[in-house]
């Protein structure tokens, strides 16, 4: 592209941002921090502006905040357009449109599809819109759970013992609600940290009186004639009576609105080139055509230039703010989408941080502190690499560990730590599920092992 | 007034927590719970955890309109 027309996008070109969450507020800021002074539209599902999703499972759960009020402070003007509570419904490259659900569309220079996520719904239809049953992902999800658990149910089950769904349940406890939560695995958090972090985070569950139920999944949800949930019935046979259920399956991608448009969108995410740039479904990188956040899946070079997935707040801010300046620069001046992966969650009073890639991780050794202490580093290694580091209540040391994986130290690891024990001087396999068995679904996917890697539709087992 | 707390960057150091106690809570010995859109009293509070943060991790809008002027918000 000439510097004439760069310097004319900049100037009164349109760009069109899909997605009116935390990558796409962040990238807008970003495009008029960069001197973009043409046409800015906001396109957004929900009718509301941009709002923080991770306080929701927390904060509001507990009370601490309200689940109507956590709106992103905004870094700058943005002095956009705003099409709030319309869903985008279709694309058409050649023609440079968006098309609206209202029927409108909207023509841009350059866009950004910042379509995020959306909580995977429970998969028989009917039993999911018994009453009681909930997703969290929206605050109008997070506002309805939080007036169920307000009203004091008997027993809530949570299915799927993620992060979100092993927070909801900490949060009830703390409520003095009985709660049931159900795990494929052996244990929660399998997928994200394995099978050795995972019974810590089971002990910690089960010690703060959470009723954890382990390789079962839920077969079906009872409703009573009124159309109530009532029971959730297991795949051991069990039968568990619950008046609230919570679905914490993860999450499915935002891309419907996209097939037929030639990019390269799916199930999966949309495929695009460290410079967020788009893929079409040739494989051939798009000119004008940019993804960030939830919904984007980039290669990493620090990671063999796998096409991570990262449902992170981090990732979001960082890719949306990459892929911002990339949109309105050319050539040299790019940059690539480099951010470390890390993300922090919070259950029974323990904070569980994390950076890199652990599910790519065989092995983990803990470095410092002790898993029965449930305060440790524990360091994930692949082929002989370092490339994940978790703590439990020791987010300082996490910088450091960081620091090792964009350096590619080597595993085991050869530094001396504070607080070492003798159970981490080896390393231990890390305890992964085999990648062809479903599970709750890993908040990083990787792709590029197996075709197998990632099963997108949930099945409860038949065992 | 509206706030957010980049909790990748949180280490718990509670500096805001001792500075606007009706605003960010400790949870647990280093997990962070906050208001994220706390009452216009509170303002005065939340500039100054702000600014005492170490790594520099809240932003937060809204901190200026009560006239004093400090850049302790992370509004560029």
């Amino acid at each position: 592209m000439s510097a004439d027309h760069m310097e004319r996008l900049r100037r009164e070109g349109r760009i069109v941002i899909v997605g009116a969450s935390l990558a796409g507020l962040r990238a807008a800021e970003t495009l008029r921090a960069e001197g973009f002074a043409g046409d800015l539209t906001l396109i957004g599902d929900e009718p509301h502006e941009p709002y923080d999703r991770p306080p929701l499972s927390k904060s509001a759960l507990l009370g601490m905040a309200s689940p109507l009020r956590t709106e992103l402070p905004r870094r700058r003007e943005i002095d956009a357009k705003w099409r709030l509570g319309v869903a985008a419904t279709g694309l058409d490259l050649a023609a440079k449109r968006v098309r609206l659900a209202d029927g409108d569309e909207v023509e841009y220079d350059r866009l950004l599809i910042a379509t995020g996520v959306r909580a995977r719904p429970w998969f028989k239809e009917e039993e999911a819109r018994l009453d009681g049953v909930c997703v969290l992902r929206t605050r109008q999800d997070a506002a309805d759970l939080t007036r169920r658990l307000r009203a004091g149910p008997r027993r809530v089950f949570v299915v799927g013992a993620g992060f979100a769904g092993s927070e909801v349940a900490s949060a009830c406890r703390e409520m003095g609600l009985q709660v049931s939560m159900a795990e494929r695995a052996g244990a929660p958090l399998v997928g994200a940290l394995g099978g050795v972090v995972g019974a810590v985070a089971a002990d910690l569950a089960t010690e703060h009186g959470v009723d954890l139920r382990t390789h079962v999944t839920v077969t079906a949800l009872e409703g009573d004639p009124a159309g109530r949930v009532r029971a959730v019935h297991l795949s051991d046979e069990s039968v568990v009576e619950a008046d609230v259920v919570v679905v914490s399956l993860g999450s499915l991608r935002n891309t419907e609105w996209l097939a037929g448009s030639g990019l390269g969108a799916g199930p999966r995410g949309v495929a695009c080139d460290a410079g967020c740039r788009a893929f079409d479904f040739r494989g051939i990188v798009t000119d004008d055509v940019f993804v960030a956040g939830d919904v984007a899946r980039s290669p990493h070079a620090l990671f063999g230039y796998q096409f991570l997935s990262l449902e992170h707040w981090g990732n979001a801010v960082a890719q949306a703010e990459t892929a911002a300046h990339n949109m309105i620069c050319d050539g040299a001046d790019r940059r690539p989408h480099l951010w470390m992966p890390a993300f922090w969650s919070s259950m029974f009073g323990v904070n569980i941080k994390s950076v890199g890639v652990p599910p790519m991780g065989e092995q983990l050794m803990i470095t410092q502190g002790s898993l029965a202490e449930r305060r440790f580093v524990g360091v994930y290694g692949h082929q002989g690499r370092v490339v994940a580091a978790v703590t439990f209540d020791n987010a300082r040391w996490l910088e450091f560990y960081q620091r090792q994986i964009e350096r590619g130290a080597p595993f085991p690891v050869e530094f001396p730590t504070l607080d070492r024990r003798p159970e981490g001087r080896q390393p231990v396999p890390a305890g992964f599920p085999d990648p062809s068995l479903p599970t709750h679904g890993p908040m990083v996917t990787l792709s590029g092992y197996s075709p197998a890697d990632q099963q997108l539709v949930f099945h409860p087992a038949r065992h | 007034m509206r706030l957010v707390v980049d909790l990748n960057k949180c280490q718990g150091y509670a500096q805001c927590a001792f500075l606007a106690p009706d605003v960010f809570a400790m949870h647990g010995e280093e997990s962070l719970l906050y208001d994220a859109r706390p009452e216009e009293e509170q303002r005065e509070r939340v500039a100054r955890a702000v600014a005492a943060c170490p790594v520099q991790a809240i932003t937060a809008d809204g901190l200026d309109r009560a006239g004093e002027s400090q850049g302790a918000s992370d509004v560029r």
